[in-house]
């Protein structure tokens, strides 16, 4: 016996379920543009930023004839210039930049700690013992176009990373995120010591440029020291393409993520290995620059909102304008002399971050 | 800091006794040059932990340097004069608490190196061979610039650090300092003169629109792989003094210490930016 208030009480879940299916697929396709969208703007402040910073230094010069190939490339003052001033040093400021920020927001959501960076976990800190012992003892061992301060410095961040992750599974059990926090601080607060102690034994040109390594340079000078750092450049950034939704998900805690079919010890993992590798491609490249990579997460996540999705790609995009700007201003504002990039970072990042807190506050 | 720089003076406890120091404590590796030089050598009874000239200096107690001057070890060799670096304020109040004389002393250019010789000759009684040495060094000074004179003025480089093998955390000489007078006297033009500072960080790029003429590497000790640190340079081509074959390397400790063997230094800047003088 069908009635018509029982067709419609029939009918009624379906189209309900249909609108309801829709709405999902309409809500998706929605969240999927509005990624798309904002992950474009940062992108196109990105290329803008990589466009323009070329063009601008400490010399005048002409384009044309840093183009013009009836030059012979060896004559050309404009185009060595360009192509082994600038350029380089603009391509490596955006991938240490893009580096930096996104192991920062990685950091952050592995450790749920919004005060975590890229140097939390002592890579720095071992990135920089492998600096001043390259440079207080002088070693002249290089690898292929990897000259020996770069190389002691991947070696450091290496060693540094492998050994917090050991202490945060010994025994064998899981990654305990806490164990890896507290390690990596104890680790930082070991290796500046090795570090004070490397610089006190060393002579006094060799401190002063320990110093100036620790604030950090892009000054490359070619793009071999980019190629070199590439391949683990490369490799962290498909990482880091794999981890959104999955971050998005440890951030409520990794219980939860679990029971929502997570598998936490691979995402841990996967965070950990991705975010180490960009930060010890980023300080072996230009030296452990502060401030990009806890400062541009927590900017774009007051423009952006929480969504990984959205948080890590805008991330390491703004990181990138950030630092290749950043960058600029070191090496043009009191030309000929350049001011440190790592004062800059400080200086710029500090006062903007702070300005924006208390808007938003 | 501009005021500070190559200042050089004796702070006395009053009243400053009449008789020339007999124990002097040196924590400024040039200025135990100098001390040796002007023949108050005997009157030294301790050095910092960098001295390495004259060879002498090997033999008497080590007693920490600019950063870590041992005060315990200082009063304890009970010296009536400590040569101090200039930013050693602490140490050079523990000294005057305890009544010792100091000479207080910072780098600076060539005329600093000559002031601080007539200043120590003066003060431990050796006033003759300081006033011949520094005349001596004046003449040879004189002598290379009598030499190139007439010659261009090569526009000059003077590098003093660099990572090894790469062009980066480059560190040349500025508009002032001993290396920069030594510069100037040997004939040749410092590229970064404007800069008046010790040191200079150039960029790529500003070492590029400068163009030296000449690149001077100079070093306390030669550098292992020297080829290594050859071909970092030819990145560079456009560079006058990559392009024509005028990267100079000078190795010798008496390059990097502003005393009294800083003639040696202006003589070989000299042969080395004007080698047709010199033949």
């Amino acid at each position: 016996m069908t009635s018509p208030t029982d067709a419609t009480a029939h009918v009624a879940p379906a189209t309900h379920q249909a609108r309801e299916r829709r709405h999902a697929t309409r809500g998706a396709r929605a969240t999927r543009a509005r990624i798309a969208a904002t992950v474009g703007a940062f992108g196109a402040l990105a290329f803008l930023t990589c466009l323009l910073a070329p063009l601008v230094g400490s010399t005048h010069i002409s384009l044309v004839r840093a183009f013009d190939r009836s030059i012979p490339f060896a004559d050309n003052v404009d185009a060595q210039i360009f192509f082994v001033a600038r350029l380089p040093r603009v391509l490596a400021g955006a991938l240490v930049g893009a580096g930096l920020a996104s192991a920062g927001v990685v950091f952050q959501a592995l450790l749920r700690n919004p005060l975590a960076d890229p140097f939390t976990l002592g890579v720095s800190g071992g990135a920089s013992v492998g600096a001043m012992l390259a440079i207080t003892f002088g070693l002249s061992m290089a690898v292929g176009p990897v000259s020996p301060v770069p190389l002691a410095t991947l070696a450091g961040a290496g060693a540094a990373a492998l050994l917090v992750y050991r202490l945060a599974t010994a025994a064998g059990r899981a990654m305990s995120t806490s164990v890896l926090l507290l390690a990596g601080v104890t680790l930082n607060a070991f290796f500046s010591a090795v570090i004070m102690l490397l610089q006190y034994v060393s002579s006094f040109t060799e401190v002063y440029r320990a110093m100036r390594w620790l604030m950090g340079d892009l000054d490359i000078g070619g793009f071999a020291p980019v190629i070199a750092v590439l391949p683990l450049m490369a490799i962290a950034f498909v990482l880091f393409a794999l981890l959104p939704s999955a971050l998005n998900q440890l951030s409520v805690g990794s219980d939860a993520a679990a029971s929502r079919g997570v598998d936490v010890a691979r995402v841990q993992r996967l965070a950990f290995v991705s975010a180490s590798l960009a930060t010890s491609g980023s300080v072996s490249l230009a030296g452990p620059i502060g401030f990009v990579g806890i400062v541009v997460p927590h900017l774009v996540r007051l423009i952006v909102g929480v969504d990984h999705r959205v948080v890590l790609p805008a991330s390491a995009l703004f990181g990138a304008a950030f630092l290749v700007g950043c960058d600029l201003v070191a090496r043009t504002l009191f030309s000929p002399v350049e001011i440190p990039l790592g004062i800059v970072t400080a200086m710029i990042g500090g006062p903007f971050f702070l300005w924006l807190l208390v808007r938003r506050g | 800091m501009a005021s500070l720089y190559g200042s050089a003076h004796l702070q006395a406890p009053s009243p400053a006794p009449a008789r020339a120091p007999q124990r002097i404590v040196s924590l400024v590796p040039a200025l135990t040059e100098t001390l040796f030089a002007i023949g108050a050598g005997p009157q030294v009874v301790g050095v910092s932990s960098y001295d390495q000239f004259p060879p002498e200096v090997k033999k008497l107690p080590q007693v920490g340097a600019l950063l870590d001057p041992d005060t315990e070890r200082i009063l304890a060799l009970r010296p009536d004069l400590v040569i101090t670096y200039g930013s050693q304020l602490n140490a050079e109040a523990q000294f005057a608490r305890a009544g010792i004389r100091t000479y207080s002393y910072r780098h600076g250019g060539i005329a600093t190196v000559l002031e601080s010789l007539r200043d120590l000759a003066m003060l431990t009684g050796h006033r003759a061979d300081g006033e011949r040495i520094a005349r001596d060094l004046q003449a040879r000074f004189d002598a290379v610039r009598a030499r190139v004179r007439g010659r261009r003025r090569l526009r000059t480089m003077v590098v003093f650090e660099h990572d090894p093998g790469t062009l980066r955390s480059m560190f040349v000489s500025g508009g002032i300092g001993f290396l920069h007078d030594m510069l100037d006297i040997a004939g040749g033009e410092d590229v970064f003169g404007d800069v008046k500072r010790e040191s200079v960080q150039p960029s790529m790029e500003t070492l590029i629109s400068r163009a030296p003429e000449v690149i001077v590497e100079i070093r306390g000790n030669l550098p292992s792989n020297i080829d290594a640190e050859r071909r970092a340079w030819l990145a560079l081509t456009t560079v006058p003094a990559v392009k024509n074959g005028r990267v100079h390397f000078l190795a010798g400790e008496y390059l990097v210490v502003p005393g009294p063997r800083v003639a040696q230094g202006v003589e070989a800047f000299a042969r080395t930016l004007h080698p047709d003088a010199y033949r």
